[in-house]
């Protein structure tokens, strides 16, 4: 079996760039860490509005089933996304999700962290760039990528001239996410996950 | 990177259909027609956007009737031509496709298979065209169809259809689907220098040429418009200098070498599989495209539980490999074909083992991909294990 492999979902609705969250992730680990690296993606006919999926398997060798089961690391985008999602992730997985867009479910036995990623994108340029805010989140938190191959894919995926303005919602995602790991490894009595970096 | 060959040089985190479209490219593709279609508009997006830049046309067309003549015509323009649809489009060609063959025409056409029938369903996936792909034009033929299992066979399989269009003058299918269409993963490009390419033999300076007069290997040169030459070109039954000859006579020798200019060489150059944990295998899976990736967990979980179990999956499903299936039903405990049909490529599989070893299908509807449970499940059953050890 492949045990040695990661899988990370991500949902949302078309428009806020579900896909090209997993694109990016997928992308730093396929082109900048030597991992194997596979997408896919999932949505209704319509081209926005619909609910969106993107699910990505990360390994360090070549994957065979390219489709996700069991989530380990559910990424959310949207309330919708979440609700609909949070059931398939592995029980030691975690849960990474817009605190302004999703009501968590308090009774949940899954790791959670959020962050205010709408309004912090909305600081550093624009909304739409909520899901890169995200990136760094995720970054920061778990193992999954450097903040430096993250970067290298994000100036390569986002639309030309748009690659300050992402990067710094990369950033600003990052940072925040680093304090909060800080201050949650200091605090006692947290839940916890072996996706969390250590 | 060079821009004039077309040829992306390097790695990329690409889906299927774009990695199809570099393949066309790589190949030599300076022409695409094609009518959009959900799996597949990605490969036009991606001819829209490259196509200005190594010098070649992309045409939207008002369908895809359209579409297979233009590509059609561009080749006997002399230049390479490709299309793409899924389902609906797929049925539209196939009056065209007929003409293709009939008078010999090099082109590609790739299929990004979803859920039929009918419009069926748009965004998922399906392998219901196969027997499509071998029939669905009417009159008697032989194609060539690929099966591709990821983005990078996408890339390096419509290299393969290009060459084998060619070399054979025959229309070829590179029969995708919508998981592989839609699937991101890491391709790796070649240098232009390091793929092989084939292109077409012309007629010598000097030479008589005939359009449809063949050489040894069953296959006639071919000249392109604007080459000098004086060429008719017709649906109806031709003979050698191409004019129509509504006769038996004419009609024998022209379909018969139509049909063994391909059967000739189905056991030589058109027999291409991956063959995986075979040496000691028992209980063999047979599959093509994107199946095979279940079916590899499958067997690697098979393996595991103490099973010998092993894969074949086909790159090239038409011609259909008898002469492997015969081989594999002689030595095999059973053959087991899941495929996203309700059992299209299981009926070849039968008949070419002929009753030697028992042929189990698994047929899946479309929408969904085999789960590797499902293939492990039959693997045991075919082995007499428990499937659950």
């Amino acid at each position: 079996m492949q045990t040695d492999r990661l899988e990370i979902r991500v949902t949302g609705f078309g428009g806020q760039g579900v896909i090209l969250t997993g694109y990016i992730l997928g992308r730093a680990a396929a082109l900048f860490r030597d991992q194997h690296a596979v997408l896919a993606q999932t949505y209704g006919p319509e081209a926005r509005g619909s609910a969106c999926r993107a699910d990505l398997i990360v390994s360090p060798n070549p994957i065979d089933y390219p489709q996700v089961a069991r989530p380990n690391i559910l990424i959310a985008l949207s309330q919708d996304g979440y609700t609909t999602h949070k059931k398939s992730i592995e029980a030691d997985g975690m849960i990474l999700y817009d605190e302004e867009l999703v009501r968590p479910d308090m009774d949940s036995p899954v790791f959670h962290a959020s962050i205010p990623a709408t309004r912090f994108a909305k600081e550093v340029g624009h909304k739409i760039m909520a899901n890169i805010v995200m990136l760094g989140f995720c970054t920061a938190l778990t193992n999954l990528a450097t903040a430096e191959s993250m970067e290298k894919a994000v100036s390569g995926s986002v639309p030309k001239g748009t690659e300050p303005k992402n990067l710094n919602a990369f950033r600003k995602g990052y940072e925040y996410g680093q304090q909060w790991l800080e201050s949650h490894m200091k605090g006692n009595g947290h839940k916890t996950s072996p996706y969390l970096r250590k | 990177m060079s821009e004039h060959s077309g040829v992306l040089t390097g790695a990329h985190f690409m889906n299927g259909d774009e990695a199809s479209a570099e393949g066309a490219l790589a190949a030599g593709c300076r022409f695409f027609a094609g009518y959009p279609i959900t799996p597949a508009t990605e490969i036009a997006e991606t001819m829209a956007e490259r196509m200005p830049e190594v010098g070649g046309v992309f045409i939207q067309m008002e369908d895809e009737l359209a579409s297979m003549n233009a590509i059609i015509g561009a080749s006997w323009g002399g230049v390479k031509s490709m299309t793409a649809t899924s389902g609906p489009g797929f049925s539209l060609m196939m009056e065209n496709l007929g003409l293709a063959l009939m008078t010999e025409t090099p082109c590609v056409l790739v299929n990004v298979q979803r859920g039929g029938p009918s419009t069926g369903l748009p965004t998922l996936i399906g392998q219901q065209d196969m027997m499509q792909a071998r029939w669905g034009s009417h009159g008697d033929y032989e194609i060539i169809a690929l099966t591709p299992n990821s983005p990078q066979e996408m890339f390096d399989l419509t290299v393969e259809a290009f060459n084998l269009s060619e070399r054979f003058r025959v229309p070829v299918l590179v029969m995708a689907d919508e998981v592989v269409g839609h699937m991101t993963e890491k391709v790796i490009i070649p240098p232009a220098d390091q793929i092989k390419i084939v292109n077409r033999r012309k007629p010598q300076k000097g030479e008589k040429y005939l359009p449809f007069k063949p050489e040894e290997n069953l296959v006639p040169p071919m000249g392109s418009m604007g080459d000098g030459h004086f060429q008719h070109i017709t649906g109806l039954t031709h003979d050698e200098r191409g004019y129509p000859g509504a006769n038996a006579a004419v009609q024998e020798k022209l379909v018969r070498r139509l049909v063994d200019k391909i059967r000739k060489y189905a056991k030589t150059e058109l027999t291409k599989y991956e063959a995986v944990m075979m040496d000691d295998a028992e209980v063999v899976v047979v599959c093509y495209g994107i199946t095979g990736r279940s079916a590899l967990r499958a067997i690697r979980v098979a393996r595991e539980r103490g099973i010998k179990a092993g894969m074949v999956r086909l790159q090239i499903v038409w011609p259909f490999p008898d002469h492997l299936i015969e081989e594999l039903s002689a030595k095999s405990r059973a053959l087991i074909v899941p495929e996203v049909n309700m059992g299209q490529i299981v009926r070849e599989v039968s008949r070419a083992a002929a009753g030697r070893c028992p042929v189990v299908g698994l047929p899946l509807p479309g929408g969904a991909m085999h789960k590797p449970d499902q293939i492990v499940e039959a693997i045991a059953k075919a082995a007499g294990v428990e499937a659950k050890a």
